[in-house]
């Protein structure tokens, strides 16, 4: 058997084990990472200096730049809600508890992850690509040489941008899927205005909305969180910026729909 | 007084840094020279603590940086200016505030007192009146000028060039050089150039260090260097490539 300093390679059999070894070990490293750069980042949250303008410029990056895509996503949400609901609902005579299932499938659910899922195809995607970016062209050392954190220009005003932006668009994108709901059943299907609102008002119950809120405040973190953290550890050159834009992308939408389920387990 | 002793770096299994004994004195212009990839740009960025050694150390006027960290690495920091092989200029800024920015986060001067010393960078660099301009918007040698001014607009005591001319032309090769010599001259801080541009740079070098597989193989004036004996040094300045990469010649050699 070959030991392991010796320059000669293992045999094949634990040549395998080698390669889980070291895959597990570099699993346990990177989520250490993954962690310790969340840890630090909100550490620093609390600390001053606070960078009000980056703040401000995050807001504007996440939350306004989004706000055209939420409204036209959730008004079609609402609109596909509204009417696949009308027709199921329709099988059972059950017409009349349309405005709740609509309400209730979007402000507990549908709201947040959808919300969420789109904010990071579009303002995560370009956080990743832009961090990537001034990674590769050594501008996140420029900051860390002049003694300044990039953690604090960087990575906190884009998580305390995402608890500020991403409830509040899901409460947009909430309420323009409920009236987006509200015309296809209500205008274009007949229902009655005061059933679509008057079932949804004795349905629809403060700890509802407040599952909607805390999914969306915990997507607010964990989406920048991610998009922010492959970008500072992008590979080289544009090819990594790509890499790890989609990395960012795809498990951030993963791991929005496991926190939804978890969430959605824990929460009354 | 930078001292560099036996300092070692390997990125997985492949060596970069060997052993790497360099001394900079104070208010010296040391030029590296050496081939891509014999690991000068690593030897910068541990100087300057974007990286840490696997042995051996950095002192900086006694203090080994290499065992610092958080605040009394920053603290280090505080005296140095970097200029990038790129610029690493902040592309969401205007030149202006590119060179403003490191005063504006760090020390308590009066918007009207940063204004003042940008502008007098800018002149000092040939720019005047270019900082509403976007680092997109100027040229490659434009970007280096502005990147040297925003290195030097805090006064620092050392100054860390990372291939400062790479990619120009050689009229503003020589006038970048120039540059670098002027201001120099202007406010004596230590320079410590990392440089390809042979034979130009030795226009400006107070001494040079020859970086060769991971080891200073020799270091003097720029005289000496230019009439050393050593045949990797002289391979490298003459750019024949048959001896350069053969480490048999390059140890004859050595000296450090």
């Amino acid at each position: 058997m070959t030991g392991p300093g010796s320059a000669a390679p293992y045999p094949l059999p634990l040549r395998g084990e080698e390669a889980l070894g070291r895959l597990t070990l570099d699993v346990v490293q990177s989520l250490g990472r993954f962690g310790t750069f969340l840890a630090r980042t909100l550490a620093l949250i609390v600390v001053p200096p606070f960078k009000l303008g980056r703040l401000a410029d995050r807001i504007h990056f996440i939350g306004t730049r989004s706000l055209t895509l939420v409204v036209l996503t959730g008004a079609f949400t609402g609109m596909v809600l509204g009417l696949q609901v009308f027709l199921t609902l329709g099988r059972f005579g059950a017409e009349g508890f349309l405005g709740p299932a609509v309400a209730l499938s979007l402000i507990r659910e549908l709201g947040p992850v959808l919300c969420a899922v789109f904010v990071t195809g579009l303002a995560g995607s370009a956080l990743t690509a832009e961090i990537g970016i001034m990674r590769i062209s050594e501008q996140i050392d420029a900051l860390t040489v002049m003694a300044l954190s990039p953690l604090r220009y960087l990575a906190v005003p884009a998580i305390v941008a995402g608890i500020v932006t991403f409830p509040l668009l899901t409460a947009i994108f909430d309420v323009v899927g409920i009236f987006g709901g509200y015309l296809v059943s209500v205008k274009l299907l007949g229902l009655s205005h005061g059933t679509y609102f008057g079932e949804m008002q004795s349905f629809v119950e403060m700890s509802d909305i407040m599952v909607g809120a805390w999914k969306s405040l915990a997507f607010g973190i964990l989406v920048p969180w991610v998009c922010t953290y492959k970008g500072f550890h992008c590979g080289h050159g544009a090819a990594g910026v790509a890499r790890a834009t989609t990395q960012a992308v795809v498990l951030s939408s993963v791991l929005i729909l496991v926190g939804d389920y978890v969430l959605g387990s824990l929460l009354p | 007084m930078i001292r560099v002793q036996k300092l070692h770096k390997a990125f997985g299994d492949q060596p970069v840094l060997r052993g790497v004994d360099l001394d900079v004195a104070t208010a010296e212009i040391m030029v590296i020279i050496g081939r891509s990839g014999g690991g000068k740009t690593v030897l910068l960025k541990h100087l300057i603590g974007l990286l840490r050694p696997d042995a051996g150390s950095i002192l900086l006027d006694g203090a080994d940086i290499t065992r610092l960290k958080g605040a009394a690495l920053d603290e280090i920091r505080r005296r140095y200016g970097v200029v990038f092989q790129g610029g690493a200029l902040f592309d969401s800024m205007s030149v202006a505030d590119n060179i403003a920015f490191p005063l504006r986060e760090k020390t308590r001067l009066s918007s009207a007192e940063i204004r003042s010393r940008v502008e007098e960078k800018l002149a000092q660099v040939g720019l005047a009146g270019m900082g509403d301009k976007n680092p997109a918007e100027i040229s490659g040698g434009m970007r280096k000028r502005v990147a040297i001014a925003r290195a030097l607009v805090t006064e620092p005591e050392v100054v860390f060039f990372d291939e400062p001319t790479t990619g120009l032309d050689p009229v503003l090769v020589n006038t970048i050089h120039h540059l670098i010599r002027e201001l120099h001259r202007t406010f004596r801080f230590t320079a410590v150039v990392v440089s390809h541009e042979i034979p130009e740079i030795f226009g400006i070098a107070d001494r040079v260090a020859m970086l060769h597989e991971g080891l200073v193989v020799e270091s003097g004036t720029a005289e000496a260097i230019q009439s050393s004996s050593n045949p990797v040094v002289r391979h490298f300045i003459r750019g024949d490539v048959e001896s350069v990469g053969h480490p048999g010649r390059a140890s004859a050699g050595a000296r450090t």
